[in-house]
């Protein structure tokens, strides 16, 4: 990380990075440690006195079948959520690299679900999906399948898969779309001549070279199925039925403000916590190693 | 185009339509659903074309809103939603221009701990940290207000992160003329550094903006009364007393209006958006 930094001052630096440092202090280091502090304590009932227990609040959560159970929700939900949306993104891309005209069109009309909240975008298929007016609901009944995301679980999580994968379909499809310009037109053409049909052009060169922006866009989207999904959950399914949907940052919300369960809670928090780190780490590393040439 | 296969470029066509259509079609459906009125959609089939009631239902949230969801105009969210969506916006690029300028070219002792600091903060999302962030605002009295709304979104280091990097580009020879010619690192900083940035901050713009519009949890914690409470997260509300009372055709009103404000913004500005979003997150 080689930098320049040919100015010197006394008071300027530090008056120029105190409003973010003084922000970031108050909310979030300072929370961060709270979470940590009562990650270790356990509240009376009546929250009066608090005492310090290591890491019980930590190994009740871990043998807790509830919190392993919202693991698993987590995993099955950003799983289906980013293979759902990276595939649609990844085939709309190719076509769109493919045609000529019109590839400005298709694209005006392909980023805006990037621009509606999860909440909303939660709405909107819920909506569709509602059992008695939903008209998806009604062409599936007309198909033979009685659907009720309100007592089914697994028509509750198809549901949330849904909504969270349609609004990451713009922001996968723009990676995809520059990913697929940047490679060589001379190495397609190339392979053309030597009569390899599109669908093999696509399988033994696209596909190896669009390696760094899947990796990427694989990052991000489980990023987002984990932590930005909250409002989907929230505003639908409420994380049932019985906790069919329930994901982790779901349960960290409930378990904290419904069930005032703090020492849980915050121990959970600081599992997404290093959770998030991790990741954090592994985007780190790649952004670094793009810009480094 | 490599070579000439007017089948598979039908199929392109066909692929993409079908695309479009997909993505579209949530938002076709909650539009005619905002335009007729309520009888239309109490059974199945409901509609798939536009009804004769835009004016009245749009007319109606705006004015004196839901009643059995509270009751708030939804004309009074949108006003907060876009002092909320602003202010993050302003507030997150100016101070993030700030503390990056500081970084990449100031030599001061806590100059890479500030940098850490200010990038740990990457990594804790509100939602993962709910209970105690919400604990600190209620500490320091701010349940309720524009201040409590806005400042703790404030902080950014994925902002501060992107001038960074953008600051990081910028050749020697460039301060060194301006060092010759007598600037000073204010006048540096307002006159030559700012006006470079100007596409990476519209950029910013675009995406920062749809990320305050679109803050659902932490409202929803902090404003306890109407009149802070901001559309998208009210949404929530009037789906739960849709329940009992079913008033589809102004809960579709809403959120029509509560997704139109950031949709239009990455329109207008589709290109700058694309470009910086792309070339900044690689």
């Amino acid at each position: 990380m080689e930098q320049q930094t040919p100015y010197k001052h006394k008071f300027l630096p530090y008056l120029l990075v105190a409003p973010q440092l003084l922000i970031t202090l108050v909310f979030f280091i300072w929370p961060a440690t709270e979470a940590l502090m009562q990650s270790f304590m356990v509240e009376n009932t009546f929250g009066t006195a608090s005492k310090f227990v290591w890491f019980e609040n930590f190994s009740y959560i871990l043998e807790d079948e509830q919190y392993l159970h919202s693991v698993q929700v987590s995993l099955v939900f950003a799983l289906a959520t980013t293979a759902v949306s990276m595939g649609l993104s990844l085939l709309l891309a190719v076509m769109a690299d493919r045609v000529v005209k019109g590839a400005q069109v298709y694209q005006t009309f392909l980023i805006w679900p990037y621009a509606v909240a999860p909440a909303i975008g939660g709405i909107l298929w819920y909506f569709m999906f509602n059992p008695s007016i939903g008209i998806l609901a009604y062409w599936l009944k007309g198909m033979g399948y009685q659907w009720n995301h309100q007592l089914n679980g697994m028509d509750a999580m198809i549901l949330v898969v849904i909504a969270a994968a349609w609004k990451q379909i713009s922001y996968n499809f723009l990676f995809f779309l520059a990913g697929l310009q940047s490679i060589p037109k001379s190495l397609i053409e190339a392979a053309a001549i030597d009569g390899a049909s599109p669908f093999k052009r696509f399988w033994d060169i696209v596909f190896p070279l669009l390696s760094p922006t899947t990796f990427f866009l694989l990052v991000v989207n489980v990023v987002y199925a984990f932590f930005d999904t909250f409002g989907i959950i929230h505003a639908t399914t409420a994380g049932g039925p019985a906790n069919s949907t329930a994901i982790m940052v779901y349960k960290v919300f409930n378990d904290g403000f419904v069930g005032l369960d703090y020492g849980s809670s915050a121990a959970q928090s600081v599992i997404l916590m290093m959770l998030v780190g991790v990741f954090t780490l592994v985007q780190f590393k790649y952004v670094e190693r793009k810009v480094q040439y | 185009m490599v070579e000439n296969r007017p089948w598979l470029n039908f199929f392109s066509h066909f692929v993409l339509f079908l695309g479009v259509l997909i993505v579209a079609f949530p938002i076709w459906i909650a539009f005619v659903a905002s335009t007729h009125p309520p009888e239309a959609l109490f059974t199945n089939p409901i509609p798939i074309w536009p009804g004769p009631d835009l004016v009245k239902n749009y007319s109606e949230v705006l004015g004196s809103g839901i009643s059995s969801a509270g009751g708030a105009s939804v004309a009074v969210m949108l006003k907060n939603s876009l002092i909320m969506a602003l202010a993050i916006t302003f507030g997150k690029i100016v101070i993030s221009l700030m503390a990056a300028y500081a970084i990449v070219f100031f030599d001061f002792p806590f100059r890479m701990l500030s940098f850490w600091v200010i990038f740990m903060t990457l990594m804790l999302p509100v939602e993962v940290r709910i209970v105690p962030t919400y604990a600190v605002v209620a500490r320091l009295d701010l349940l309720n207000s524009y201040t409590g709304l806005t400042l703790p979104l404030i902080a950014s280091a994925t902002a501060t992160f992107l001038f960074r990097q953008f600051f990081m580009t910028i050749p020697k020879e460039l301060i060194e003329a301006a060092k010759i010619d007598g600037a000073g690192p204010v006048k540096f900083f307002v006159d030559i550094l700012i006006p470079l940035s100007r596409t990476n901050i519209a950029a910013l713009f675009v995406i920062l903006f749809i990320y305050g519009w679109n803050q659902y949890l932490w409202p929803l914690l902090i404003t306890s009364e109407s009149s802070y409470a901001t559309i998208v997260m009210s949404i929530q509300r009037m789906v739960m007393s849709a329940e009992a009372d079913p008033q589809w055709h102004l809960i579709m009103a809403t959120a029509v209006l509560a997704l139109l404000p950031p949709v239009i913004v990455v329109v207008a500005m589709q290109k700058v958006f694309v470009k910086g979003l792309v070339e900044t997150e690689k």
